[in-house]
């Protein structure tokens, strides 16, 4: 794929400019435009955020180190984002990162060799109730997993069945009906 | 606090099907403490009537730090006819911390309708509401209802008829728990990296873009209708005197029925774990609590008793209230794993900034493994509380600190399991 933004790109890059005072300030909202656009902000998607804000490309570059969620470099189609920080990790977290690493066959910050999947373990997500849980490519949370759960959510991934979002019902809503 | 726990009906977050929709919001009273205050602007919801109701109903801010809400409003100068801003805060990224993504779900006008007052009472035109990056679902479910508000005249333009202009915009980040600190999240939002200002000038001297600017979290904005609605005096009556109001605790680790829920500020820790959560799961008994997100002080259960969620109450016990996100540890928990994965978080999450954070938490990490590896000296025990005493309050942002008290208070408060993983040196007796 040509790394270059095309016309309705740069027509959504102005309306998220018009909500800041600065140009500065659109690079976020833009690098994750560009990260869905092209699945990653590597170098040279780097250098077309940068000329479409016109800023220097070491501070796009230096905003895109900084912060988790941008890909410096191409990751697996489904990134598979396990958190096993606090709740998660004393409720199994780093069981359900093992039996997924044996599953795929790879480690924490790899990619299977086919390209389907990546693997991270991250610091807490807010899903801390719901523990243990994972992110799927920066976007559904699957709460309260379990082995079989794993097992079905990477079927249906290979499939290219995003999971839905799952709302859980406020336990004080249920005690409430009950 | 008695046992009216029980008959307290949640006003936060209601159980009213479908309330995220804009219809039945207002069908349930949404959006009156606004038309209320926009009607009486000129006497008796004048803007400083409404900065003054908030400071005396108590409200005490829900991200962690409890400053009193209308206080912070005050501070705001007066006007000068340039840009003003609010940043409403729901990075939400504290380890333990999983209640304002309630608010996007389920009651996300209640937020808007606050943050509106807000905007309106110190002289704001622009509202960004920074989120958290990996909350891309509850982004997208708040800003659906930021439409549905534009679309009935609450946001834009000479907003229901006064002549006022306000909007509001969502900001997505991108993965950095430094961006919740106020400062950092301004940075953030001017499109740099997320590192932490030197205070003073403090936001509302100079904030965003060099403008004043006032940060409040999601939750604490979503107390203002209601004390417009029901006034300072009923709100500073629900829950602990000096620390009043609805709270969301975020109940998580082991208990049986974990999740938000919403009660009183004040409520006994026993009766959060025992009977709102369902006590303990598979029987166990509780070790040990971190009452407000990991950089609030562990508590023994022994230290539990007559303990109620509130500043004081915690303050008095050595702990802090933070985000009210309660983690439960049972008796089977291995205290050395746990506080390694929290100086790991903290490690991850420093900005790199200053130097006592940047390499203080790589150490405090660095040694925990050592110790949680079976490699520990006792010496390493005080090598690491005089680590902590180096990284307090010599930092730019008070992350080394979040740092470095679940540390110094996890080894002084179960010491002996700490010693025991240790290896027997000469320096044990020393």
């Amino acid at each position: 794929m040509d790394i270059a933004f095309d016309k309705t790109d740069l027509e959504e890059i102005e309306k998220i400019k018009a909500k800041y005072p600065t140009n500065q300030s659109a690079v976020m909202p833009v690098l994750w435009y560009a990260q869905e656009k092209f699945g990653h902000v590597d170098e040279d998607v780097q250098q077309i955020v940068a000329e479409a804000l016109e800023l220097p490309e070491a501070h796009v570059y230096g905003v895109v180190s900084f912060y988790t969620q941008y890909y410096n470099k191409k990751m697996g189609k489904y990134v598979l984002d396990v958190c096993t920080c606090f709740s998660c990790q004393i409720t199994g977290g780093y069981d359900i990162l093992e039996y997924l690493e044996d599953k795929l066959g790879i480690k924490a910050g790899e990619t299977t060799e086919d390209g389907m999947f990546s693997i991270q373990s991250v610091e807490c997500l807010g899903a801390c109730g719901y523990a243990p849980m994972l992110q799927v490519s920066n976007d559904i949370y699957v709460n309260h997993l379990t082995k079989e759960k794993v097992d079905k959510l990477i079927d249906s991934l290979r499939e290219d069945k995003m999971p839905e979002f799952e709302s859980i019902p406020l336990p004080q809503h249920q005690n409430e009906e009950n | 606090m008695s046992t009216d726990w029980k008959s307290y009906k949640p006003i936060l977050l209601p159980n009213i099907k479908n309330l995220h929709q804009i219809e039945v919001y207002e069908k349930n009273g949404g959006y009156e403490s606004l038309k209320e205050v926009i009607e009486n602007k000129d006497d008796k919801w004048a803007k400083d009537k409404v900065t003054n109701e908030v400071k005396s109903a108590g409200l005490r801010g829900r991200g962690g730090a409890g400053f009193n809400t209308g206080l912070k409003w005050s501070f705001m100068p007066k006007p000068d006819g340039g840009p003003r801003y609010i940043a409403a805060n729901g990075d939400e990224s504290e380890p333990g911390t999983f209640k304002d993504r309630q608010i996007f779900e389920y009651n996300p006008h209640l937020f808007i309708e606050g943050a509106i007052i807000a905007a309106y009472a110190m002289t704001v035109s622009a509202v960004y509401v920074y989120i958290r990056g990996e909350y891309r679902s509850w982004i997208q479910k708040l800003q659906k209802a930021i439409d549905e508000a534009y679309k009935k005249g609450y946001l834009g333009k000479n907003i229901l008829g006064s002549g006022i202009d306000i909007d509001m915009y969502l900001h997505s980040g991108a993965g950095a728990y430094i961006c919740g600190e106020e400062s950092s999240l301004m940075e953030s939002l001017e499109g740099k990296r997320g590192y932490p200002r030197i205070k003073p000038p403090f936001p509302a001297q100079k904030g965003i873009w060099g403008r004043p600017t006032t940060i409040n979290n999601i939750e604490t904005l979503s107390n203002v209708p209601y004390i417009i609605k029901n006034g300072a005096d009923w709100y500073s009556s629900i829950g602990a005197e000096k620390h009043p109001g609805p709270v969301l605790y975020g109940i998580s680790g082991h208990v049986n029925r974990p999740g938000v829920y919403e009660y009183p500020t004040g409520m006994p820790v026993m009766t959060l774990i025992n009977e709102v959560a369902g006590g303990v799961s598979n029987g166990k008994k509780v070790k040990a609590i971190v009452p407000g997100g990991s950089s609030t002080p562990i508590l023994r259960a022994d230290q539990l008793e007559g303990l109620t969620m509130d500043a004081e109450s915690l303050r008095e016990a050595g702990s802090m209230m933070g985000t009210a996100g309660l983690c439960v540890l049972d008796e089977d928990t291995d205290i050395i794993d746990f506080l390694w994965r929290i100086t790991h978080f903290y490690h991850h999450e420093s900005c790199g900034q200053c130097t006592p954070c940047r390499e203080g938490t790589g150490w405090l990490e660095k040694l925990l493994l050592k110790i949680k590896n079976g490699d520990g000296e006792v010496r390493d025990l005080d090598i690491l509380l005089d680590l902590c005493t180096q990284m307090e309050g010599r930092t730019i942002c008070a992350l080394a600190d979040a740092a470095a008290w679940p540390v110094r208070y996890t080894i002084t408060r179960f010491r002996d399991e700490f010693e025991a993983r240790c290896k027997k040196t000469i320096y044990a007796t020393a």
